[in-house]
């Protein structure tokens, strides 16, 4: 086990290395530059702002340099917010999207635990049908749609009962939250659904489960013991991989909902070729993602004893 | 099967008590993402970022709560350069002279002035203070300026300051900085050489790369002036007493400043940073905030609201730029003259873009300018154009014969991607293919990319806007000068170099206007460009604010002047 | 004891008089067997069938509806299915300066309001002295005063008014309001209503073909706008053919893209799979890395990276970029098969039985490996169909003209309000579309799923 993680945790550095580096190059690759504005600039004036940025490097000394920072994790100053380091951006806006991504995956994780199970127990009947209509819904509408007729929806809520049960947008409380949780784990939720309805269904006529019932077992227990439990482990397992898409997801949501997230910074950063910001984000981002899938792995092999890691 | 009534029957069985257990898991559930909502919350209120839940207005504490598209990159004066800067400085820095609700001169924290052929002095009020009390002195001026020149700091907006002595050869580095023609006899006195004759300089200095910044505090930020609220000092009617990045903005009153008498409000709150104008109006409809710009789309909604509705012009003048270097087909004036006489830039604004701001375009010189005694357009009217699409299409023939081609290949139209340049160069290619058989294939790059191939002459036609600088038509006359690195069609023609010369150099305000007067016709005459329209803004601003200002130069909005009022009145 | 007598025929084999066991019902090949599954699956058979509907209304719709995607109606635009089209014929558009007397008082019309344009004169208002401010409201003006949208300034002299802003076949309510010295508003105001009708001019009425060229007509001539039968967008282009040249973007993404990366990724995971050992490492931990980027940040880079080029629709640089992003999630789902089916009974015997490399790829990797593939493939259309149209939505999409879903929603999600079938038409065409293929690729994994054979 120890070896095990140690051995992912190096490539999981490599992992890292091998982002940055494509970043890095695909960044460059960009035609345009970061430093034309509005106003043209004079050569001198140029020249002076490509020094202050080292973009007069020779293109291999820059990803050198822009290596070794990283090494120290160290993503440099922004172009346009002249004044802020690419870390202070990432440190005050990923824990906004991260609250949020969090929040969504929480969101479609019990909400396609309940759901699921309650279309499975009410199967072919008035809920099912309903719920499972509102999966299809959340499956097949594009999550911009989504976002924006929930946004709708809420000011005419508010309009119509005449106070403001819930923010439009914005962030801070706990009821900034709520809504754009929701959408942004809306799709996750009804895929989650579909499959904890499907598997629930499989449980509900195996084997152990007549035996159980057969042998008197009460039905509470056989259902949260036997059905619940044992279904729910595919719902874990996709769980993972759902973390990665919703975290980065989040651009639309927050850019509706008026949300100061990393994922709308780097929407930003792109329109302004912002390289610093693009790269840090880039680079931050993928190692968040590769670690979590490390850590969510090293627990299945802990809590899931059927899972054996090599 | 004989018992399938019994199965059926504890299924239901079955059925109702796991769906209690689940109600039971659901509430649970409830209370967990409860709690888990909260600790979070907490947790991220431990980093920051929270908008403050505020009204839209306040009667009682006079505050209001607003919406900004973008975040200011940052608050340095002399570096900068984007709208929101532009919005934020406004608010919380005063310069020399300031405009007034009626878009007049007006003394800030200078009390008087005097601009001669040579000399501009300015003459402090000894009461102008800091935020943090200590005295505004002429020092902070020339500190500031001086600052905006050094060649290091690489300021885009340097070159507003060139009409003082010395100021371009510093700014290019072959001066040293203490040459440059400004001095200060006393602490407040302020007497600024320049270099030429400027008519308009006391309407430059409402700019804010002329705003004062203090040598002694820019020191001790380490080069970090500008970046936070606490790494500013004011000099204005507000301060920013917190500044949450990418979220919100929080401007109290400053109470140093000279002229507080004059403001009302205590507190403008920023509480929502969002590029989305539906976002906004949502806000708007929420009684978030107190003030949000109308999309064409959201006119009709607008007027079932029964908002009162207001439109002003933005002072930007949007034009198709033709590519004038050799080698592209554009160089050929006749070309250019069989698109101009075929686009109708009425059905652009009346039929596409569809707002009451917008105005059809017809020089490159926007309406709100002040002529001699007029306006500009007043005394001297843009030439009026016919559209006629049997001399365009003659226009087109000899075209094709100078070039020597059969067909007019395709040409490129460069565009941003936002968008109403959507909207409008799919209406310039719809044009140009309806009416002149010409084919147009339509470059969307973002933001950066355009300028890069703006400067770079990749493009035949592109789609520009260009807002203005100072208070003087100059700041349009000059754009097509032949050394002016924003004439990204690189237009060079004598005539037009020696017309502005002239309108740069006079200081005769008839001769300016008569020059001003023969760009715009020679413009028209040479198709240097198609003006499109000049852009205005369509916006509510909430009942109970008043005095609320728009302005085409400077700060877009101004709240300095705005109060509130109860209710009922 | 009987003596027992043997004679050849008994030795004779007995001649068979009935087979002991037989095929009863003919052989089934796989595929055979997946399609009764799939038919006997009624929700995906109706995905199937929606398509195969699609696929017609992309490629035949066209043919049939030969309406160009990029003209431009600036008469109906905006326009809702079923709006009413006729429109009168007027004369050509004359400017006017406000000359020539109006009978009547107060606030008036010059000529019964066409969108061509409304001409209005009013007499003095008292309190006018900074002039008059016109607006224009679409509904009455009630006691809060909200006049409508302003449309101009005058100044006090001047008491007439033109106007052309996006005129609409509906009720106009203008009100005239007298501004003071200062060009605040003042309490003395006009208002009058009127009934817009629709009206074209004959060199329009020739540029839109209902007149031919050197054909007149009287003023006041009847016709009908060109049909749109699922209305017009906001530039006055025809919804239903920008649908039909939007699904040939949408699609053609959604097919192209996953089944190019499912090919590079099927080559690519059969190769690794095949070779195995080192080889095998090497190849799996770089798709590891390419699996480690993060989707949707790098396909917003890339396709910044492979910038637009002038004219160009944007449709490969997303190609690629979906391409180059996707293809290792093929790769190691076909290498996890392949090394299952390597280790399979019938591998070894086929081996045995001396068949060569070729033949075993060919006759037995890739045909089991198949059905994996095809639903991976189902499923993978759906989300590319998704990711254009997300970045369509923040404006990192297909460049204009072109039409796809995706910018269309775009377009159509600011005006839901006021035209909603802007939004509408193209979210349900990719609401459908998505659902359709989520539900085949249900259908397809039952049918081609080998452990379901012989299942009931």
């Amino acid at each position: 086990m120890g070896r095990y993680a140690v051995k992912r945790l190096i490539q999981g550095v490599i992992t890292v290395w091998f982002i940055a580096t494509a970043t890095f190059f695909a960044m460059h690759a960009v035609p345009g530059d970061p430093l034309s504005g509005d106003k043209a600039l004079t050569e001198k004036i140029r020249a002076n702002l490509e020094a202050k940025y080292g973009l007069d490097q020779p293109l291999m000394t820059q990803y050198a340099i822009y290596l070794g920072n990283i090494a120290q994790g160290d993503f440099g100053i922004s172009f346009t917010q002249e004044n802020r380091e690419v870390n202070d951006i990432i440190r005050e806006h990923f824990p906004v999207s991260a609250t949020l991504g969090i929040l969504a995956i929480v969101f479609a994780g019990l909400g396609g635990v309940l759901w699921g199970a309650l279309t499975a127990i009410y199967r072919n009947r008035l809920p099912d049908t309903i719920i499972m209509f509102l999966v299809i819904l959340g499956i097949s509408v594009p999550s911009f749609v989504i976002a924006a007729l929930g946004q709708l929806s809420l000011v005419n809520i508010n309009e119509w009962t005449g106070v403001s049960i819930l923010p439009v947008g914005g962030w801070g409380t706990v009821w900034h939250m709520i809504v754009p949780s929701m959408v942004l784990g809306l799709g996750t939720m009804a895929y989650l659904t579909r499959l904890m309805r499907s598997s629930m269904l499989e449980i509900i006529n195996s084997d152990f489960v007549r035996t159980a019932k057969s042998k008197g077992v009460p039905p509470t227990q056989i259902f949260t013991r036997h059905q619940l439990r044992n279904a729910i482990l595919p719902v874990i397992t996709v769980l993972g991989p759902s973390i990665a898409t919703i975290t980065t997801g989040g651009f639309v949501v927050e850019i509706i909902f008026a949300i100061p997230g990393l994922g709308r910074y780097f929407v930003q950063a792109v329109q302004q070729l912002d390289y610093t910001v693009i790269m840090g984000t880039t680079v931050f981002y993928g190692a968040f993602l590769v670690f979590m899938v490390i850590l969510v792995d090293l627990i299945y092999g802990l809590i899931d004893p059927r899972v054996r890691l090599e | 099967m004989s018992n399938t009534n019994i199965v059926a029957d504890t299924d239901e069985s079955f059925a109702k008590s796991a769906g209690k257990q689940l109600l039971i898991f659901a509430l649970a559930a409830i209370v967990l993402v409860g709690s888990l909502m909260w600790g979070l919350q907490v947790l991220a209120s431990m980093v920051g970022s929270s908008t403050e839940a505020a009204k839209a207005v306040d009667t009682e504490a006079q505050s209001i709560t607003i919406a900004i598209r973008e975040e200011p990159p940052q608050l340095n004066s002399a570096l900068a350069t984007d709208a929101s800067s532009g919005f934020i400085l406004g608010h919380v820095m005063e310069g020399l002279l300031r405009m007034s609700m009626d878009d007049q001169l007006e003394p800030a924290i200078a009390h008087s002035w005097e601009v001669t052929e040579t000399h501009a002095t300015f003459w402090l009020r000894d009461n102008a203070k800091w935020s943090d009390g200590e005295p505004i002195t002429a020092q902070d001026f020339i500190f500031s300026w001086r600052t905006a020149l050094l060649p290091e700091n690489a300021s885009e907006y340097a070159f507003l300051l060139y009409p003082i002595k010395n100021a371009r050869a510093i700014n290019e580095g072959s001066m040293s900085p203490d040459e440059l023609g400004l001095s200060a006899p006393d602490d407040l006195t302020l007497v600024v050489e320049l270099e030429r004759p400027v008519a308009f300089f006391d309407k430059m200095v409402t700019f804010q790369t002329y705003l004062p910044i203090r040598e002694d505090f820019y020191n001790a930020t380490e080069g970090r002036f500008g970046a936070d609220s606490w790494e500013l000092l004011y000099s204005g009617p507000f301060m920013i007493t917190s500044w949450v990045h990418g979220s919100s903005l929080l401007l109290e009153r400053n109470p140093y400043y000279w002229d507080n008498e004059r403001i009302h409000l205590n507190r403008i709150n920023i509480g929502y940073i969002t590029s989305d104008a539906g976002a906004t109006l949502n806000f708007f409809k929420d009684d978030k905030i107190a003030y949000t710009t109308l999309l064409a789309e959201n006119l009709t909604n607008a007027l079932e609201q029964r908002w009162h509705i207001q439109r002003e012009q933005d002072g930007t003048v949007f034009f198709i730029e033709f590519n004038h270097r050799e080698g592209r087909v554009t160089e050929n004036l006749n070309l250019r003259k069989a698109m101009q006489l075929v686009m109708d830039m009425e059905e652009l604004v009346y039929k596409v873009t569809k707002l009451p701001g917008y105005i059809p375009g017809e020089s490159l010189f926007p309406g709100w300018l002040q002529g001699v005694n007029d306006k500009f357009r007043k005394e001297y009217p843009a030439p009026q154009l016919r559209l006629n699409r049997e001399k365009a299409l003659e226009h087109l023939e000899l075209a094709k014969q100078e070039l020597g081609v059969d067909e007019i290949p395709e040409i490129v139209l460069l565009s941003g991607d936002n968008p109403i340049s959507n909207i409008q160069s799919e209406w310039v290619q719809a044009v140009l293919k309806t009416e002149l058989g010409i084919d147009l294939k339509i470059d969307k790059q973002i933001f950066k990319q355009r300028l890069a191939k703006m400067t770079a002459g990749d493009f035949d036609l592109v789609l520009a806007g260009w807002g203005p600088d100072y208070d003087d038509p100059l700041t349009f006359g000059d754009l097509f000068a032949s050394w002016n690195l924003n004439n990204r069609g690189r237009y060079a023609s004598d005539e037009m170099d020696v017309l502005i010369a002239r309108a740069q150099e006079s200081v005769d305000p008839r001769e300016r206007m008569e020059a001003f007067a023969a760009i715009q016709q020679l413009a028209f005459d040479d198709v240097v460009l198609l003006p499109m329209y000049e852009r205005g803004v369509t916006f509510v601003v909430h009942d109970q604010l008043k005095d609320v200002k728009r302005r085409v130069i400077g700060p877009e909005i101004d709240f300095t002047n705005a109060y509130v009022v109860d209710e009922d009145s | 004891m009987a003596e027992l007598k043997l004679d050849a025929n008994a030795f004779a084999p007995i001649h068979q008089e009935q087979e002991i066991q037989s095929i009863s019902r003919p052989s089934l090949s796989y595929w055979q067997d997946a399609w009764i599954r799939l038919k006997a699956n009624r929700r995906a058979l109706i995905s199937l069938y929606l398509i195969i509907g699609l696929l017609i209304f992309t490629f035949l719709g066209p043919v049939v509806w030969q309406v160009d995607p990029a003209q431009q109606d600036v008469d109906q635009i905006s326009q809702p299915p079923f709006a009413d089209r006729t429109v009168t014929l007027v004369t050509e558009y004359e400017p006017w300066y406000g000359e020539g007397a109006v009978a009547g008082e107060g606030l008036r019309f010059v000529e019964d309001p066409t969108t061509q344009y409304i001409r209005l004169v009013w007499d003095e208002l008292p309190g006018a002295a900074g002039g008059y401010r016109v607006y224009r409201n679409l509904f009455p003006i009630g006691p809060e005063r909200a006049y409508g949208l302003p449309l101009i300034e005058t100044e006090p002299g001047k008491r007439f008014f033109e106007d052309r802003l996006d005129l609409q076949p509906t009720t106009y309510y203008y009100s005239i309001v007298a501004l003071d010295a200062a060009g605040y508003e003042t309490e003395s105001v006009e208002t009058i209503s009127g009934d817009v009708t629709r009206v074209i001019t004959p060199s329009e009425a020739r540029g839109r073909g209902l007149l031919a060229e050197g054909e007149n007509a009287a003023v006041g001539t009847q016709f009908r706008l060109a049909t749109h039968p699922l209305g017009t967008d906001y530039l006055g282009r025809d919804m239903l053919a920008r649908l039909m040249h939007g699904a040939r973007v949408s699609l053609f993404i959604g097919f192209f893209a996953p089944l190019l990366f499912v090919l590079i990724g099927v080559i690519y995971g059969s190769i690794a799979g095949f070779v195995g050992g080192v080889g095998d490492q090497v190849l799996m931990r770089f798709a590891d890395f390419v699996v480690a980027l993060p989707f949707l940040l790098f396909m917003i880079l890339f396709k910044v990276v492979f910038a637009i080029g002038p004219g160009e629709s944007g449709i490969m640089p997303m190609l690629l970029a979906m391409v180059i992003l996707l293809w290792p999630a093929t790769a190691r789902l076909v290498r996890g098969q392949i090394l299952q089916i390597r280790e399979e009974g019938y591998i070894s015997a086929s081996r045995l039985l001396g068949a060569k490399t070729n033949y075993l790829v060919l006759r037995h990797m890739i045909p089991n490996t198949m059905g994996v593939i095809l639903v991976t493939i189902t499923f993978a259309v759906p989300s590319a169909i998704f990711t254009e149209a997300f970045l369509s939505f923040i404006g990192m999409g297909v460049a204009p003209p072109t039409p796809s879903w995706g910018s269309m929603c775009n377009e159509g999600i600011k005006t839901m309000l006021t035209t909603p079938h802007e939004l509408i038409f193209p979210a349900l065409f990719i609401s459908v579309t998505v659902l359709a293929f989520n539900l085949l690729g249900d259908g397809l994994r039952d049918a081609l799923d080998a452990r379901m054979r012989g299942r009931e």
